[in-house]
């Protein structure tokens, strides 16, 4: 009986994390279309799908019930997202010649 | 005697399962950590080329194939979840069904990938050229998702491989929820994928 509450529980959860996840992919394609300028847009995508794969991860790939599993994932992973992103400054140099020598034209 | 001491030896010697999630688990968790990596590597230098590059294309007229293809993808880690859900409830007919279910969203998924890829193609875009703008296009958009459909079609068959021996009685509830974990994080993927390769370049 226990059990059972228990898997209807979890389904209800399941069906809850999937709707949202759809709403919020459904969000992120009417910001497509909306009037704001690449950086804003961009920002409001990473910050979407930023919240989707959290769902995901804490949901459906059940991060929530094993708290010291979800610190292990997120230190690895947020480490190395981390680590890569000193390419950026080389990517504007790229575009606008010596870092920051163009700022104003940006 | 000497042998039952050794055994007791090794047996106070093992350690517990870290975090207490079984090894097969960890493994995965592991090649996902490692996996996530790759694909941010590949998206990290996706968005340098785009940022470093003025005359970046925006080719994508429409995003009703994109939006129908993540439509079947989230759903298809849905069924997942209700195959895992089966299968820890014992109903091994149920779990294998779901699990074949979501296999065929991912075969799918797939069929539009490929129609997508076909009609790019038909425009005249290549890995090293388009019609549009700069040839880096091509090769950042087949790359990053050439490897996204490399995961999904490996995922389709392990589903179905797992699913198979799972109703056989070779593989456990355990195995089939470790090939969960895989298909859904090829769905987070897919999540990032969507709006920096496709939404970010919808011609206005």
């Amino acid at each position: 009986m226990a059990t059972a509450a228990a898997h209807k529980s979890a389904t209800s959860r399941y069906v809850v994390a999937y709707i949202s996840i759809l709403s919020i992919a459904a969000l992120q394609f009417v910001i497509a279309y909306s009037n704001v300028t690449a950086p804003q847009m961009f920002a409001r995508m990473l910050f979407l799908a930023a919240v989707e794969a959290a769902l995901a991860l804490l949901f459906f790939m059940h991060l929530s019930e094993n708290h010291g599993l979800l610190g292990f994932v997120l230190i690895l992973t947020v480490f190395v997202l981390l680590a890569m992103q000193y390419g950026w400054t080389d990517s504007f140099r790229e575009l606008l010649g010596a870092p920051w020598s163009n700022y104003s034209k940006y | 005697m000497g042998h039952v001491v050794i055994m007791g030896a090794h047996a106070g010697g093992m350690e517990k399962p870290a975090f207490s999630v079984p090894a097969k688990k960890m493994a995965m968790w592991l090649f996902i950590i490692a996996d996530t990596a790759t694909f941010a590597g590949c998206l990290v230098a996706y968005g340098f080329l785009r940022n470093a590059t003025p005359d970046w294309p925006r080719p994508f007229h429409s995003i009703t194939n994109v939006a129908i293809m993540t439509f079947i993808l989230v759903t298809s880690s849905l069924t997942m979840l209700f195959a895992m859900a089966a299968a820890k409830a014992g109903d091994k007919e149920k779990a294998f069904r779901w699990t074949l279910i979501t296999a065929g969203g991912g075969i799918l998924f797939a069929l539009l990938h490929i129609r997508e890829w076909l009609g790019l193609i038909h425009e005249g875009m290549t890995l090293l050229k388009n019609p549009w703008g700069t040839g880096l296009f091509g090769a950042a958009f087949f790359s990053i998702t050439g490897l996204h459909l490399l995961h999904v079609t490996g995922g389709v068959i392990a589903l179905v491989v797992v699913g198979i021996r799972y109703r056989g009685g070779h593989y456990s509830a355990d195995d089939l929820e470790i090939t969960g974990l895989y298909w859904h994080f090829v769905d987070l993927v897919w999540m990032f994928v969507v709006p920096f390769v496709y939404l970010l370049n919808l011609s206005h």
